[in-house]
């Protein structure tokens, strides 16, 4: 009985390296990117989130027919293109009629019309299929420096303006009466975001980037209401999701992104149903 | 009776938001611990005059000048509306978010400064409260809460958007007596209000916005022009005519009817 738990728990990453790299990368991933998920959360900005993870496609396009699945081009090109649609849809948004949320959504599809139209020039589906949806079991080691530097700025850069941080989301005018010059909370957010999205999309694709950062976020908003808690607690999702996740893969014999993603959105859905907050069942029995 | 050095002074402030004009060629003068109301109807940039005197927005043209010491010393108070009321957060916590000049990012709450907050509290009728959430305070309870916030900060200029909005007489008689004890202090207070029963009887200046100022001064002298009145609906105050009842500095009175000289 031991022996078969301990081959379903273990022996995957024991036995083979891309597991362990997957773990790995899924590990770091989940401790830069999941605090920050809570900030999109609690800024209500999960969907701009998830329209700024498809938007990097095109300049990863770009970069994967000048020079094939390489990660540092497809990096820095996922970045302008990035940064570019944020620029752009702040414009729409200022000196048109659109709102935010229109504004991502034409960026968003546009973006990603076009970054599919760049890589079916030149190449098969299956190229297509790892920039869409990432390939976490082929993750090889500059991909993984590349996540855990993103990882470590981000924890850096958190813990740095964290108060601030906190402060921007309860209460922007508040800080922003308080502050004279830029608004570094601001701006660390947003570059932070995009550095995330950045790495997550080394393991997860343009389309579910956002999976690992904000699915364990929601489901930690519901098992706490004090936001120091939310931030480790998310964390701990993130990782149990992981791990699940790439053992459901590797016994089931599934992808192992869209494996983790399941198991995280999973949570979410449990989370939302029975969690102890603002739950479907918190709220029945407050009524009941 | 010697006039007092302007605290707040606006040249010619206009203020755009992208293409939107929300304020147009505003001047006027906040004296040295002067109680103000700002009034005027829905949209006349009430709330946006606040926010550039609190340098959270940058006037399109014109300036706002602070006196020299009080530039790094304003408490502003956001309209209700613009919090994030579902913030998962503690009352205690809340109202230390006052400490974040002190503080920033580096320095710990101290054991102090939690007592300050929790005096504070208190002082608002709110004790007991500290370890709420913020989410389950009523709409009055959260308007104390920010006004607790306030008294941290012990701000020489104190600008308030909408204090008594949505909040129940006993509470806004409460606010009202401490917003009183904060003039008697000697702070400079801006408060954006609509009540115009609040602002005849507790204000002694009041500032008319409806995209431009329409008149300034003394409360009681622009009752008489007829520039606030109670048979005018707050719309109705786009009146044509920009006037401009002009301040006379007071020392710290608060018996605004003896200044009056229209």
């Amino acid at each position: 009985m031991i022996t078969t738990i301990t081959d379903f728990l273990f022996t995957p990453f024991a036995d083979y390296a891309f597991m362990r790299r997957a773990l790995a990368a899924c590990a770091v991933l989940a401790l830069g990117g999941t605090p920050l998920g809570v900030f999109m959360t609690l800024r209500r900005m999960t969907l701009v989130g998830d329209a700024m993870s498809h938007a990097i496609l095109p300049g990863v396009a770009v970069a994967f027919l000048a020079f094939g699945l390489s990660v540092w081009p497809m990096t820095l090109g996922g970045l302008a293109t990035g940064i570019a649609v944020a620029f752009i849809a702040s414009l729409l948004t200022r000196y048109t009629q659109l709102k935010e949320d229109s504004a991502f959504a034409l960026l968003y599809l546009l973006s990603i019309a076009t970054g599919v139209t760049l890589v079916s020039l030149k190449s098969s589906g299956a190229d297509l299929l790892h920039l869409l949806f990432g390939d976490i079991l082929a993750i090889d080691r500059e991909a993984l420096l590349l996540v855990t530097a993103a990882t470590c700025l981000s924890l850096g850069v958190i813990a740095a303006l964290y108060r601030q941080m906190v402060i921007e989301c309860f209460d922007p005018d508040f800080l922003k009466s308080t502050l004279h010059g830029g608004n570094a909370a601001n701006a660390a957010f947003f570059v932070l975001l995009m550095v995330n999205l950045i790495a997550a999309f080394q393991a997860l694709g343009t389309l579910m980037a956002l999976g690992l950062m904000i699915l364990p976020a929601i489901a930690a908003r519901f098992w706490t209401r004090n936001i120091d808690a939310a931030m480790p607690l998310s964390i701990a999702f993130a990782l149990f999701a992981s791990v699940t996740g790439l053992l459901v893969s590797y016994h089931g014999k599934i992808p192992a992104g869209p494996a983790v993603v399941l198991v995280a959105g999973t949570m979410g859905f449990v989370s939302a149903c029975l969690g102890r907050y603002g739950s479907v069942r918190s709220n029945l029995s407050e009524r009941g | 009776m010697t006039a007092i050095e302007p605290q707040i002074t606006l040249e010619n402030v206009t203020v755009h938001y992208g293409q939107r004009q929300a304020l147009h060629d505003v001047s006027g003068t906040f004296g040295a611990g002067s109680l103000t109301a700002v009034a005027g109807p829905n949209g006349a940039g009430k709330s946006t005059l606040l926010k550039a005197i609190a340098g959270i927005i940058k006037p399109r043209s014109g300036t706002i000048t602070l006196c020299r010491d009080c530039a790094r010393n304003i408490a502003y108070m956001p309209q209700n509306a613009a919090i994030a009321r579902d913030f998962p957060m503690s009352v205690l916590m809340a109202v230390c978010t006052g400490f974040w000049p002190e503080a920033g990012n580096r320095h710990g709450i101290t054991a102090a400064m939690k007592a300050r907050a929790r005096a504070a509290l208190a002082e608002v009728g709110l004790a007991g409260f500290e370890n709420r959430q913020i989410a389950e305070l009523s709409g009055g309870q959260f308007q104390r809460m920010l006004f607790a916030r306030v008294m941290l900060q012990d701000a020489s200029i104190i600008l308030l958007d909408e204090p008594f909005a949505a909040v129940d007489a006993e509470t806004t008689a409460k606010l009202i007596q401490i917003l009183l004890g904060w003039h008697r202090e000697g702070r400079t207070i801006v408060c954006v209000l609509h009540d115009l029963l609040l602002i005849r009887k507790y204000f002694p200046e009041s500032f008319l916005l409806a995209g431009k100022c329409l008149g300034r001064g003394h409360t009681h002298s622009l009752f008489q022009q007829k520039l606030l009145s109670f048979d005018l609906d707050m719309a109705e105050l786009l009146g044509p005519g920009e006037s401009e009842a002009h301040p006379h500095h007071h020392n710290h009175s608060h018996d605004h009817h003896d200044h009056d000289h229209h």
